[in-house]
Formats: C-alpha cells, sequence, structure tokens
C-alpha cells in the first residue's frame, strides 16, 4: 500500500506533463494556425492541460473514498 | 616457430624486394637493380642466417645423436625439442649399465686366477722336487702372476682342478691337492717325495681343521690320504725288503757258494793230501803230488779267504735286511706283516744255511787240521826214521831204495838187526802206546768230550737260537694265522651274533608289539567307554540344561516381549512426540527463513508435516489447522522486514496525515505534506499504559508505534497502528495485515512448539 501512493504520484506527474505538454502543442498549433500566434490559446490549452491533469490527479487520489451509487429503481 | 619466424623474415625480405619493384613499375630496371643491391645484401643476409640456424639445428641434431646425455639435456630445457629429435633421430636410446657385470667377470675371473696362483704355490714346490717330465706344464702354468683380462688358456683337466680348488677354498674346507698331483706324478722314485709331502700337506690338513668340524669328504679324504700315505710307505717298504732280501740272498748265495768252494778245496786238499800221505809212488808223482798238494793248499786258503769275505758280506747284508725289517715292523702297518714274516723267515733261513755252511766248512777244517796233523807226525816219523836210518847207515843217501844193489852183507846185516832191534822197539813201543792208548784214547776222547762238547754247546747254542727264532717265525707265524683265523671267526661270531640279535629283536618287537597292542586296546576301550559314558552324561546334562534354558529363556521371551510392547507403544509415543517436535521445530525453522524483503517460504508443506504427525491429538489438529491461509500459501514476513516496512509506512502516513473520506483534495494532500514537513515531534515516544483521546492523533500513534518497534513489540504497534483513521490507516493496512499475519502464525507455533515440548517430556523416560 505505501507503494500506492508513489504510483499515484508518478501517474499524476507523467499525466500533467503530458496533458500540459500537449495543452501546449494544440494551444501551439491552434494559435499559429488560427490565431496568428497569439499567445493567449497557448496558455488557454496549457492551461487546460493542466487543470485537467489537476483533475485527474485529484479524482486518482480520491478514488478510494469514491461512493459509486446505484439507482435502485422500484419495481 | 623458428620456421616461421623464417618465414616471416622470408617474406618481410620478398616483401621489401617486391614492394620496391612494385613500387616502381616505371623504373623496374632501376629499381630492380636497386631493389636488386638491396635485394642481394638482403637476401645476402638471409641466406647468412638461413646457414646459421640451419647449421647450428644440424649440429645440435647431430651431437644428439651422438651424446644421449645431451640430448635428454636439451630435452628437458628446451620444450618440443623431443619431439623434433624423435623426428630426426628416432626414440631415444635407454640408458643401462651394462658394465658391472662384466666388471663382476672380471673379478671373479682375477679370483679364479689367484686360487690358481695360491694352490700352484705348494704344487711347484712338489714339481720341484719331481723330475723334467713336469716342466712342460709347469711352464704352461708360471706364466700365472697378473692376471689378464682375458682368462689365459687353460686345459679341461688344469680348470676342472682349479675349479676343485676354487670350491674348496670358497668353502673353507682345507684343499686336498695330494690326489689331484698324486695322480699327475710318476710312481715309484717320486713316490717317497710325494709320500712326504702329501704326508706334509696331511699333517697341515690335520692341524688346520683340528679346530672346525670336519665335513664327511674331508674325513674321507683324510682316511684316503693316510691309506694312500700307508700304502705308499707299505711299497717302499716292501720294495726296500725285496731289494734287501735280493741282494742278501744274492750276497749269501754267493757266500753259500764261496763257503762250498772252500769245503770243496778243503776237501780236495785233505784227499790230496791224504794221497800224498799214504802214496808210496815214484818220486817225480810224489814231486807232481807235493806240488799239487802245495796248489791244493793255495786253493783252499784262497778259498777260505774267499769264503769268509763271502761271509762277512753276507753277515753285512743280513744285518741290513734285519735292520730294514726292524723298521718296517716299527711303522706298525698290518699289511706289511706277512711281508715282513716272509723276509724274517728268508732271513732266517739264509742265517741257518750260512752257519750250517760255515759249520761245515769247520769241521772240514777241523779234519784238515787233524790230516794235516797226521801228516806232520808222519812226516816228523819218516823223517826220525830217516835220522836212525841215517845214524845207523850214515853213507846210505836219501834214496835207499835205489841202493838195493849197492848194499854188503854187513850193512844188510846191520841194517836188518837194526831192523830187528827197531822191531823189538818199535813192539816195545806199541805195547806202551797200547797200554798209553788206552790213557791217550782216554784223554782224547775226554779231549773230545770236551770239544765235542764245546761243540755241542755252540752247536746247541745256536741249534738255540735257531730253533728260538724258528719257533719265533713260527709263533708269528701261527699267531698271524690265528689272528686271521680269530678275525675271521669274530667276524663270523659277530654276525651270528648280529643275526640272533636281529632275530632276538625281531621276537622282542614282535612280542613288544603284541603287548603294546593290547595295551593300546584296552586303553582305547576305556577311553572310549569313558568318553561314551562322558558323553552321554554330557548329552543328558545339555538336555537338561537346555529344557531348563529353553523354559527360563520362555519366559523372558515372554516378559520381554511384553517389555518390548510396552516399550514399543511408549516409544511410539515418543517418537510421535519426537515428530511432532520435530514438525513444529520445522515450522519454527521455516519462520526463519524469511530474506530480507521476501515472506518465508509457504508453511503449507510443515504444517501438513504437523498436521500428519499430530493425527491423532485434537488440540495439536486445532492448533495446526489454526494457522492462516495466507501463511500456509505464502508465508509470512520476518519481523525484521515488518520493521523497515514500517519506517515508509510511518513517513507516508505522517504525509498523508490529513487526508481522510472528506478531505482528500490534492490542496489537502499539499497541506498534509508541509504539515508532515514542518511538524517537530520526537519520533520515539513511549506508549503509556492507557491511551487518552489525546494520544489518538496520528503523530503520536506513529512515534508510540515506533517506538514499541524498535524495542520489538510487534503487537503493541500493531494494535496501536490499528487506531489510525482516514488515509494513514488506508496506507498501513496492508502492513497491518502482515503484522496480524505474522503475529497470529507466530502465536500458534509457539503453542503448538510448547504442546510438543510438553508432550515429549511427558513422553521421554528418566534414564
Amino acid at each position: 500500500m505505501e507503494e500506492e501512493y508513489g504510483r499515484k504520484t508518478d501517474r499524476c506527474l507523467a499525466d500533467s506533463a503530458v496533458k500540459i505538454g500537449t495543452g501546449l502543442g494544440v494551444g501551439i498549433v491552434l494559435s499559429v494556425l488560427f490565431f496568428k500566434r497569439r499567445t493567449w490559446p497557448v496558455a488557454f490549452s496549457a492551461g487546460m492541460g493542466l487543470g485537467m491533469a489537476y483533475s485527474n490527479c485529484q479524482n486518482d487520489f480520491r478514488s478510494p473514498y469514491l461512493l459509486h451509487g446505484h439507482m435502485v429503481k422500484d419495481q | 616457430m623458428l620456421r616461421v619466424c623464417l618465414k616471416g623474415a622470408n617474406a618481410a625480405a620478398r616483401k621489401c624486394v617486391c614492394g620496391k619493384v612494385a613500387g616502381h613499375p616505371l623504373q623496374h630496371c632501376r629499381g630492380y637493380t636497386s631493389a636488386g643491391n638491396s635485394g642481394v645484401t638482403a637476401g645476402k643476409i638471409v641466406a647468412a642466417s638461413l646457414l646459421t640456424v640451419g647449421g647450428g639445428l644440424g649440429g645440435t641434431i647431430l651431437y644428439a645423436k651422438w651424446d644421449p646425455k645431451f640430448r635428454a639435456n636439451v630435452e628437458k630445457t628446451v620444450p618440443y625439442s623431443d619431439q623434433v629429435f624423435g623426428m630426426t633421430l628416432g626414440a631415444a636410446p635407454v640408458l643401462t649399465l651394462p658394465k658391472k657385470p662384466a666388471k663382476v667377470e672380471a673379478l671373479q675371473i682375477s679370483s679364479v686366477s689367484e686360487t690358481i696362483k695360491e694352490s700352484k704355490q705348494p704344487k711347484k714346490e712338489k714339481k720341484a722336487k719331481e723330475a723334467a717330465p713336469e716342466k712342460p706344464p709347469v711352464v704352461e702354468e708360471t706364466p700365472a702372476p697378473p692376471p689378464p683380462p682375458p682368462p689365459p688358456p687353460q686345459t679341461i683337466e688344469e680348470a676342472s682342478a682349479e675349479a676343485a680348488h676354487i670350491l674348496s677354498a670358497i668353502g673353507e674346507v682345507p684343499s686336498v691337492p695330494a690326489p689331484g698331483t698324486s695322480d699327475k706324478a710318476p710312481p715309484a722314485p717320486p713316490a717317497e717325495a710325494a709320500v712326504e709331502p702329501a704326508a706334509g700337506e696331511c699333517k697341515e690338513c690335520a692341524h688346520e681343521p683340528a679346530l672346525k668340524e670336519r665335513p664327511a669328504e674331508e674325513v674321507t679324504a683324510l682316511l684316503a690320504a693316510k691309506d694312500k700315505a700307508e700304502e705308499d710307505i707299505l711299497a717302499s717298504l716292501s720294495s726296500h725288503l725285496d731289494e734287501t732280501l735280493g741282494s742278501s740272498a744274492k750276497v749269501t748265495l754267493a757266500a753259500i757258494g764261496a763257503q762250498e768252494a772252500a769245503l770243496s778245496a778243503i776237501a780236495v786238499h785233505c784227499q790230496k793230501l791224504k794221497e800224498a800221505m799214504d802214496a808210496e809212488g815214484a818220486p817225480d808223482k810224489k814231486s807232481s803230488q807235493w806240488r799239487e798238494l802245495e796248489d791244493a793248499l793255495g786253493q783252499r786258503s784262497q778259498a777260505v779267504d774267499d769264503a769268509g769275505a763271502a761271509l762277512l758280506r753276507a753277515k753285512d747284508e743280513l744285518e741290513k735286511l734285519k735292520e730294514v725289517i726292524h723298521v718296517a715292523k716299527g711303522s706298525k702297518i698290518d699289511a706289511a706283516r706277512p711281508q715282513v714274516l716272509a723276509a724274517e723267515e728268508n732271513l732266517h733261513s739264509m742265517i741257518v744255511d750260512l752257519d750250517k755252511v760255515v759249520g761245515k766248512v769247520q769241521s772240514a777244517q777241523s779234519e784238515a787240521k787233524i790230516v794235516s796233523q797226521y801228516s806232520d807226525l808222519v812226516n816228523e816219523a819218516k823223517a826220525q826214521f830217516q835220522k836212525e836210518l841215517d845214524s845207523i847207515t850214515p853213507e846210505i843217501k836219501a834214496s835207499w831204495k835205489g841202493l838195493a844193489g849197492k848194499l854188503s852183507m854187513d850193512d844188510l846185516n846191520s841194517l836188518i838187526a837194526h831192523a830187528h832191534r827197531r822191531i823189538d822197539q818199535l813192539n816195545r813201543e806199541l805195547a806202551e802206546q797200547r797200554v798209553r792208548e788206552q790213557i791217550h784214547i782216554e784223554t782224547a776222547l775226554e779231549q773230545q768230550k770236551l770239544e765235542h762238547q764245546k761243540a755241542l754247546e755252540q752247536a746247541v747254542v745256536t741249534a738255540l737260537e735257531h730253533n728260538r727264532e724258528e719257533m719265533r717265525l713260527e709263533q708269528e707265524k701261527k699267531v698271524e694265522e690265528v689272528r686271521e683265523v680269530m678275525e675271521a671267526e669274530m667276524r663270523t661270531q659277530l654276525r651270528r651274533q648280529a643275526a640272533a640279535h636281529t632275530d632276538h629283536l625281531r621276537d622282542v618287537l614282535k612280542v613288544q608289539e603284541q603287548e603294546l597292542r593290547s595295551e593300546a586296546d584296552e586303553t582305547l576301550k576305556n577311553k572310549m567307554q569313558e568318553q561314551e559314558t562322558g558323553y552321554r552324561r554330557l548329552t543328558q546334562e545339555q538336555l537338561d540344561a537346555f529344557t531348563l534354558d529353553m523354559n527360563a529363556a520362555y519366559a523372558r521371551l515372554k516378559g520381554m516381549e511384553e517389555a518390548i510392547d510396552s516399550h514399543v507403544i511408549a516409544e511410539d509415543e515418543a517418537r510421535k512426540a519426537h515428530q511432532l517436535w520435530l514438525s513444529v521445530e520445522a515450522l519454527n525453522y521455516t519462520l526463519r527463513t524469511s530474506g530480507a524483503d521476501a515472506p518465508t517460504e509457504p508453511l503449507e508443506a510443515t504444517a501438513a508435516v504437523v498436521r500428519q504427525s499430530c493425527a491423532d491429538n485434537e488440540f495439536a489438529q486445532a492448533l495446526a489447522s489454526a494457522l492462516p491461509g495466507e501463511s500456509l500459501s505464502r508465508g509470512i514476513y520476518s519481523e525484521a522486514s515488518l520493521r523497515a516496512r514500517f519506517q515508509d509506512v510511518r513517513r507516508l502516513a505522517r504525509r498523508v496525515a490529513l487526508i481522510d473520506e472528506t478531505r482528500n483534495s490534492l490542496y489537502q494532500y499539499f497541506l498534509s505534506y508541509m504539515q508532515a514537513a514542518l511538524l517537530m515531534e520526537p519520533q520515539q515516544e513511549a506508549p503509556p499504559a492507557r491511551l487518552n483521546g489525546d494520544d489518538l492523533n496520528t503523530f503520536k500513534l506513529l512515534s508510540y508505534a515506533y517506538y514499541s518497534m524498535e524495542r520489538g513489540d510487534l503487537e503493541l504497534a500493531a494494535k496501536l497502528l490499528n487506531q489510525l483513521q482516514g488515509e494513514p490507516r488506508r496506507v498501513a493496512q496492508d502492513w497491518l495485515n502482515e503484522a496480524r499475519l505474522t503475529l497470529e502464525t507466530r502465536q500458534a507455533v509457539s503453542l503448538l512448539s510448547a504442546y510438543a515440548n510438553a508432550v515429549g517430556l511427558g513422553t521421554t523416560q528418566a534414564p
């Protein structure tokens, strides 16, 4: 169980790196392609990437405490 | 390797040459010449080096072929040289030492020649005494002194003799060279010379082994030598005897002949004298008779002298013979005795003959004396008559017979008267003579008697001596005969006695045999009976003892069986307990097999064994089955690994101390991390006996747990960690599970081992 924390952290970092990088890349692409090389799409995508990574990380760390409810349909 | 180098050198040289050639194809002439120059010099160098190397190799190989030691050295020092040598020269010769046996042989030969030399010394001495015919072999043998390496050529006889010498010399038996040499020596004259050295050597032989025990051969050799010596002495003696006998016989015969000649001469002389006396023949006849008588007298005297001389010589010879006989008698050799006796007899007979003849001669001489005396008397009477006649008739001359015619009557008458007167005178004288005759005769008889007596005595003495001699000789002869007879008789008697003895022995032996047999039979019978009775008794005893033993043994067996059964049961119990204990120990041991971070081996096998070994024990079964499944299948971690892991758990738990179900965002994670980093609290804290509410925060619990872990109290640590809440609890969950497993397993195992020990103690029997 001790490694779980480490694993999660690794995954989180890797994931965030990927997302941020991808975001950056997409932002660059978009900025280059569509937005006339403005910086704001880069920041935007990178931020999107970061946000997604953060959320993912948090979800990952929270996962043991999440309760999955089931809708019980009354007959 | 050398060839490789050579090849390399050659290649290099060639390259050098060819390179130069290839390098300048246009200027190939010049290049060639220049290359040729350098090639020549290079070639020269190469050739020279090749030559030297080849020469060295060839020289080495040749020298190795000649000197095997050098070859061995080279093979030792230079590797693979033995292969090279093997290829070129063939296998190395085996260095043996064949010279020693030759030396030994030489030594033997020298010893042989030395012994030859030694044994030849006495041989030489003897042979020096002997005559020339021995010289050629002596010459052959003399160049012996330095033993030459090839042995000198020797005849088979000499070699065999020398072999005998060597054997005798080696065996320390004094050599008896007498037989060998006496065989070679020519017999009689050097026999004496051979006898003396043989006797001398025999003496030596006698002296040498006087201290050692003589072997039979030696004794026989000595005896043979002695016999030989005796024989030689005998031969010499007999020869001597024969010689002297012969010579004395000759001389005696000569003497006898001379004596007889003297006798005859004396007889002739007497006869002649008598004739001369008696005969009244013619005067010239008378004168011839008288001359003859003188001749006869001369012959007689000569003969007598000769006889005397011959007698002396004969006497000398007889003396010599006597001496020889005495010596022969002194030598005390039995075989010579008959010869000696014969010689003595001969001597005696010769003496007797001589004496007889001498006696005859003496008697003849005495007769002759008488006759001469008679002749003298007659001559005297005649002279007296002549004187008377002359006194009466002085003018009558000597030969009166021729004067018969011249005589006158007166003369005749006077003559007749004278004659008558003479006759009367003569008658008176005759009567007187007759009267005196008796007296004379008596005196003469007495004289004669005396002389006879003397002669008789003499004769008696000589006869006595002769008789004595004869008697002695006869006695000796008789003694000899008797001795022989006695010997023969003794032999027969002895033989008879021996036969009788053997018969007696046979009988006695037979009787003894029978006696002994009967005795033996008796003893055998007795012994047999004894043995039988003894045997029967023994068997009976044995049977009784046996039945006794059997019963006892049966009883004991029964007892033993019961004891064994009980033992078996007890031992079974003990064995089972032991097995249980062993399996528990094995289980215990497996608990220790955990590595640093690896769990132990799965306890399934050992637990199964434990279950097996306590099949009939419920308690143990329950315990054995109380082991948690995880430990069976996977094994458990050791306390050390748990302790190490606890560190990580503690660190992590501290880092996520703020996280629980309600607070678990990333920000909270960050905060918790900051808290863990900034919070200072003692790492280890001794946990109180009772926990109160303040102690239930993560950090406190962790420090308590750390403290107890460090003190080895896993249980307390687990209990404390069990109080964790939220994420720290989740983080420590695995660790807790492991700790729980370990604790459970350990508890069960310790219970089992305690139980096994108890059971074992119970089942072990005090000695």
